[in-house]
């Protein structure tokens, strides 16, 4: 029993994680169809940014909300100049396009930060806490935690604001959106910085845990993408849902089964959900695939 | 027929003048010595500081007037820790480069892709990755540095027995390095009365190794644990096993021989026992010690130019170069054939690793000796013998 907790925590930690990937695959793909591959960078930044900003002697919670902030001036930056120059373009070609800004954006990081590993102070301490026989540590709470609020945050903005309604309207239908007076390039910006935000929260939760280095977006992009497919990609509550899913089945796959193939669970997930449910768990018919 | 015969010999005369050009501007006495490294990438820990260290040293020998009054040139490739990659610049060294020798690659996957390479043109390699394959079995060009894997299972081993214990989980990477090591410690295990009774591997860039570690805890009998790998890994692997409290002792490999696993591990570290070379203790070694001056000497040099903490792979990356560069003396001229003989022929070597004696049937040179088995205190390494 006490085993079967230790590999529930491992996984909804990591998986929390990969639902906030997720989630930012989702409102971009909602706001502009446009699958962005470039989210696990975002993570990166979050974290690579407080570690080099605390470095230099800048409080941490200061230095979080700089980190957030430069990854939202990048997710703009990245629609500004790689996404909306390329409007009417093919699915496959605006793929293309994130996956070149992913590679643009980590060569930048290797030359900004550096080459090395690093990590944060765990926010509360290294303590481990034992539940039944399970050891957790209070950093994985922070990560959970991080991720309900920002899953409640969403929520609310997209049921109780106007802004928020325009960017559901824009994902509906965005001629439509367009021709009701919705703005929706400055919508499609808010999408590009809204999923920046959320991946470099994702970010700065998690460097306590799992350390960072300019490359650890590449494989959390591939996990939080297999997260989001399983959901139904464009579905919020789909990626997360989707996320805490690939992330359980990663360390139950580790402990119980083998964990030489703990890294091919993501792929296995993706291939399934192609062939037995290729809208997802909560995905709508219209989804289109790539 | 007469106009045709001007241009070819016009562009004979212009190739001729290239060529002599060339070689002026590159000295006709340059030595050209390769190197292929993992400068970037997951393993940039090992190939960053080795590219440093051959960088600054190149520099220092030719600002004493090189090798006997030759400059030396170093051609450098980074393949990060891509062995394609690898192969096609070992490729490119030998056919468009013409090094004279190489010193590099920073992995056993990457080194074990160029050894064809460098075995065919016939160009003495000194490579600086771990595995025991590299030098065994004894391979007429090939060379290496570093303490061998199989090594480092011996001295774990040998301190395991000392402290009275026998039952041992492991939990390896994925990686070449993780893989072989693991595979060496299975091999030598019996030989220090020591059973494996865990057996579990994580991927190179796992961010959470508690289900593994999970059932390590849990498997009956357990007195210690071994954790070969190298890179961001062994230093979650260190977080996770205080996360989950597990008691007994911890033993990492000598992949993990620089302050950054202190550093990353953080206080998990604490306790943590690992075989490595004498560099990372240099201030304590005592004066009397033969290797003091060589490892004090590389670790002021490298850390006064570089501003970084010296770790050991740089000093594999010295101790190559060093080598060679006595080789080609000893040789008296710049034939691969000639220093090949010559590396053959160390003796003596004090390098950062230890003492090093070749020989034709040992490419390696270094005895167990060279190990020492450090502990981290205080967030520190510490001789614990």
């Amino acid at each position: 029993m006490a085993e079967f907790l230790q590999f529930a925590f491992s996984g909804l930690t990591v998986g929390a994680v990969y639902a906030l990937v997720a989630l930012g695959f989702t409102i971009i793909y909602n706001a502009s169809d446009v699958v962005n591959f470039a989210q696990g960078e975002f993570v990166m930044i979050g974290g690579m940014a407080t570690v080099f900003l605390t470095a230099l002697g800048v409080p941490i919670p200061v230095a979080v909300v700089l980190a957030i902030l430069g990854a939202v001036g990048v997710g703009l930056l990245l629609h500004r100049l790689a996404i909306e120059p390329a409007r009417g373009a093919s699915s496959v070609t605006l793929i293309i396009i994130t996956i070149g800004a992913s590679i643009f954006l980590r060569g930048l990081a290797q030359v900004v930060f550096d080459k090395q590993f690093h990590t944060l102070a765990a926010f509360s301490g290294d303590t481990p806490i034992v539940v039944g026989g399970a050891s957790i540590l209070p950093q994985s709470f922070w990560v959970m935690g991080g991720a309900v609020v920002i899953v409640v945050l969403l929520w609310a903005f997209f049921n109780h604001t106007l802004i928020g309604k325009a960017v559901l309207a824009t994902s509906a239908n965005r001629l439509a959106a367009k021709l009701v007076g919705i703005n929706t390039g400055m919508i499609m910006s808010l999408a590009f910085a809204l999923s920046a935000a959320i991946g470099a929260v994702a970010g700065v939760l998690v460097t306590p845990i799992t350390l960072t280095s300019y490359d650890v977006g590449t494989l959390l992009a591939l996990k939080g993408f297999a997260a989001a497919m399983l959901g139904g990609m464009g579905h919020p509550l789909g990626a997360v849902v989707g996320g805490l899913v690939v992330g359980l089945l990663e360390a139950f796959g580790a402990g119980y089964l083998s964990s030489d193939y703990k890294d091919a669970i993501a792929f296995v997930v993706i291939l399934l959900t192609l062939f037995v449910l290729p809208t997802g768990l909560f995905g709508r018919a219209s989804v289109e695939r790539v | 027929m007469t106009l045709k015969l001007t241009n070819l010999l016009g562009a004979a005369a212009v190739s001729v003048a290239a060529l002599s050009l060339g070689a002026v501007t590159a000295s006709a006495d340059t030595i050209k010595i390769g190197t292929v490294l993992s400068a970037t990438g997951p393993a940039s820990f090992l190939g960053d500081p080795e590219m440093k260290t051959l960088e600054l040293y190149v520099k220092e020998i030719n600002a004493a007037g090189g090798v006997d009054g030759n400059e030396i040139e170093l051609v450098a490739y980074d393949s990060g820790v891509d062995a394609n990659q690898a192969r096609t610049f070992a490729t490119r060294l030998v056919e468009e480069d013409e090094v004279v020798a190489v010193v590099g690659g920073s992995t056993t996957g990457t080194t074990m892709a160029m050894i064809p390479v460098f075995e065919e043109a016939e160009i003495p390699f000194i490579s600086l990755a771990g595995a025991v394959v590299i030098i065994d079995p004894v391979k007429k060009w090939v060379f290496k540095t570093p303490h061998t894997d199989k090594m480092a299972c011996e001295k774990i081993f040998e301190d395991m027995q000392t402290r009275g214990i026998s039952k041992v989980g492991m939990i390896s990477g994925t990686g070449g390095f993780g893989k072989s090591m693991r595979d060496q410690c299975m091999a030598v295990a019996g030989n220090y009365d020591v059973e494996i009774v865990a057996d579990e591997t994580y991927g190179a860039k796992d961010s959470d190794m508690t289900p593994q570690l999970t059932n390590i805890k849990n498997t009956e009998g357990l007195e210690a644990v071994v954790n070969p790998g190298f890179g961001q890994g062994p230093a979650i692997v260190t977080r996770n096993y205080k996360q989950l409290g597990i008691e007994v002792p911890l033993y990492q490999s000598h992949g993990v021989a620089s302050k950054s696993f202190i550093e990353l591990a953080g206080d998990a570290a604490e306790g943590v026992r690992l075989p490595a070379a004498a560099l990372l203790v240099a201030d304590k070694l005592p004066d009397d010690d033969p290797q003091k001056s060589v490892v004090v000497g590389y670790k002021e040099k490298y850390e006064g130019a570089t501003g970084e903490p010296v770790s050991t792979f740089g000093g594999h990356a010295y101790d190559g170069l060093m080598m060679l560069v006595e080789a080609i003396k000893r040789a008296g001229s710049a034939d691969p054939a000639a220093i090949r003989d010559e590396i053959e022929k160390t003796s003596g070597f004090m390098g950062t690793a230890g003492v090093v004696n070749m020989s034709a049937d040992d490419h390696l040179g270094l005895d167990l000796t060279a190990f020492r088995m450090l502990e981290v205190k205080n967030g520190d390494w510490t001789i614990a013998e």
